[in-house]
């Protein structure tokens, strides 16, 4: 019997044992192999609900772990590494058949697993925004920035990240909560992961940002979006604590 | 090395517990017989954050033994080559005082899939075990020790005793054993056979660490009594019995307490710390301690 | 004057104004009890569940999803029905919604 003979009847509970996998007496086993198969299902569910407590939360266990054994049987991870397993379970969660009744679960899903990258990202040291100073001002537009390795964007039509705090934090809430798009910055600074809802248009301008183009590419894409304020946003960026280094064009890294 | 200090990071022939975040903070008081920590190697691959600097600031107050959970030794594929550079670069910062490993598989070319596989004991998967064994020892340029399993199965393509392949996978590699005290009475129990009987058969020189830990009762699918392997109770009697037995004919050695599921309060996992303390003490008075492993690494 | 001229000058504007107006941030403490103590997800060589159903159950749960229906926190942002009846839970389309207490 090969290991993949194996691995077939474990994710697939309507295939036989496989012959050959035996009791003492060495008779065919079968409730003894269903001891394999609840291990892997079971601890790939578990997994999942450790790594998005959130959307376990809004949607209650029962559903929640007949959603993740969907996702889990047909998408086990890529490698050992558990606290990396989930990536592509926001984009299952959209498509999941009744999660349109939550129509905002996939994106609470995005903002879990952006929070768990950064989480693990490297660690690098935020820079000092001093040689901004030192820039001539014609040259300010070239600039680029590196972002911390923590640094993420999560856009989302709804208020995804006051969702997310609502049910993260274990002090009851008897807050509203506003139905309007909330775009997020993630990053850990430290050790912390930081979370900060964007203004309009930051997220227009981060982008382009964290994809390595100049400040002048990033501000003049914002510029169209309404209510987009630019001092605001750099004040903002400079305070955040999540740039590791700022190049002018030219600069060789 | 990255500037951890301490000693060499040896691994005393004392209690020590697997660790658990949240009992980071209970750790560092001194109140406590721990010695030192065990670490699932996997959960420390990742590249920063708080975890990992945790466990930096740990290994300066506790030698720490690094337990792999995804090597995937007992795979008929190749050992996963990333993996295995993951696992090279966590021992080179980490300079764990063991590394071990299990007699099972966990991944296939469908992925990863988080539980440790049975495999047959025969002469093929002894070679294939072997040469996975080896390249690991080559490439982390140390000795690793090799964990016995709990068995629920058995497959009629096994031909020798899970001892004899033990036996003949520790002279073909120079690798060590980690003896689970409780894995021997869960397979004991499932298949049927008697601890003690084992433990005769059981190359115990070569052990360099031992595992104790909880499991939960099943039944099979003729209503026998089915041990699950756990680590959500504390350690049985039997399974304490177990290891008094072991510890009295190999002295005193690095014995963990393993707790990964329902983990309890420190106090709790402490008491079965302390428990397996009493055992190694009254040992170390009665017999000489037998320092280090008894086979030469090939590889040293 | 150009139009790189005058986008030049309002980004040369605009970083000066932010920079006046920006509180150099300090760093943290290093303080090992703040760093949260979940990391969501982790190895484990232990076997959990024994026999449970979980893994053996022949239930297509993508194709039977319409029998579960979500029964978390998200209940409580529920929506009146819709004109049909249909249940539509936190869709969030109205405004505001009292939160779980």
């Amino acid at each position: 019997m090969t290991q993949g003979r194996f691995v077939e009847a474990l994710l697939d509970p309507k295939q036989p044992v496989p012959p050959g996998i035996l009791m003492p007496d060495g008779t065919p086993a079968s409730r003894r192999f269903n001891v394999y198969r609840n291990n892997v299902i079971v601890s790939l569910i578990d997994a999942l609900g450790d790594g998005f407590p959130v959307v376990r939360k809004l949607v209650g266990d029962a559903f929640f772990r007949a959603m993740a054994r969907g996702f889990a049987v047909t998408n086990l991870p890529s490698t050992p590494l558990i606290f990396r397993y989930g990536d592509r379970f926001p984009t299952y969660i959209d498509n999941y058949p009744t999660s349109g009744m939550v129509p905002y679960l996939g994106d609470v899903a995005r903002l879990e697993w952006a929070h768990r990258e950064a989480l693990h990202a490297a660690d690098a040291q935020p820079c000092s925004m001093d040689r901004i100073s030192d820039c001539r001002d014609n040259l300010l537009s070239s600039l680029r920035f590196e972002f911390l390795p923590s640094v993420r964007i999560v856009q989302s039509d709804f208020p995804v990240l006051t969702i997310w705090q609502v049910n993260s934090d274990s002090t009851p809430s008897s807050d509203r909560i506003r139905m309007e798009r909330e775009d997020v910055l993630l990053g850990r600074p430290e050790m912390d992961v930081a979370m900060r809802r964007l203004r309009p248009g930051e997220y227009c301008f981060l982008e382009p940002l964290l994809a390595g183009e100049t400040l002048g590419t990033a501000a003049e894409r914002a510029a169209k979006i309404d209510g987009f304020d630019l001092v605001a946003t750099l004040t903002g960026l400079f305070e955040s604590r999540l740039i590791h280094d700022i190049r002018l064009d030219g600069d060789v890294k | 090395m990255d500037g951890l200090t301490g000693d060499s990071g040896r691994i005393p022939p004392r209690p020590g517990v697997g660790y658990k975040p949240q009992h980071h903070d209970d750790l560092t008081r001194w109140d406590h017989d721990v010695a030192w920590l065990e670490i699932h190697a996997e959960n420390f691959m990742g590249d920063g954050g708080p975890a990992i600097a945790r466990l930096k600031s740990l290994r300066e107050r506790f030698p720490v033994s690094c337990h792999g959970v995804g090597l995937s030794i007992g795979a008929e594929g190749p050992l996963d080559p990333d993996h295995l550079k993951r696992l090279q670069i966590l021992v080179d910062w980490l300079q764990p005082g063991l590394f071990s490993e299990h007699l099972a598989w966990s991944t296939h070319d469908s992925g990863y899939l988080n539980d440790l596989l049975p495999l047959p004991y025969n002469s093929a998967t002894v070679r294939r075990v072997a040469e996975h064994i080896d390249q690991v020892q080559s490439t982390l340029n140390r000795q690793m020790l090799l964990e016995n399993p709990s068995n629920y199965v058995r497959f009629s393509e096994t031909t020798m005793s899970e001892c004899d392949f033990l036996k003949e996978v520790v002279s073909r590699t120079g690798c060590g054993l980690l003896l689970d005290v409780n894995n021997v009475f869960v397979s004991a129990t499932n298949q049927h056979f008697e601890t003690l009987e084992f433990i005769d058969d059981f190359p115990l020189q070569y052990v360099g660490e031992i595992h104790l830990g909880g499991h939960e009762a099943d039944t099979d699918e003729v209503g026998d009594l089915l041990l699950i392997d756990s680590h959500s109770r504390p350690v049985i009697d039997p399974v304490w019995a177990l290891f008094e037995n072991v510890i009295s004919r190999c002295g005193p050695l690095p014995s963990l307490i393993e707790w990964d599921n329902d983990v309890p309060d420190w106090p709790v996992l402490a008491a079965e710390a302390d428990r397996a303390g009493r055992i190694l003490t009254s040992a170390r008075i009665n017999s000489p301690v037998r320092t280090g492993l008894a086979p030469e690494s090939a590889l040293t | 004057m150009s139009n790189t001229t005058i986008r030049n000058a309002a980004i040369a504007t605009a970083v000066a104004s932010a920079l006046a107006a920006y509180a150099a941030p300090v760093a943290a403490q290093e303080n090992e009890k703040c760093y949260g103590v979940s990391l969501a997800g982790e190895n484990d060589c232990a076997a959990g569940p024994g026999t449970t159903c979980a893994g053996t159950s022949t239930v297509d749960y993508q194709g039977n999803a319409w029998t579960l229906v979500p029964a978390g926190t998200c209940m409580d942002i529920e929506l009146p029905a819709q004109a049909d009846g249909t249940p539509r839970m936190g869709s969030l389309k109205e405004l505001e919604r009292d939160l779980p207490a």
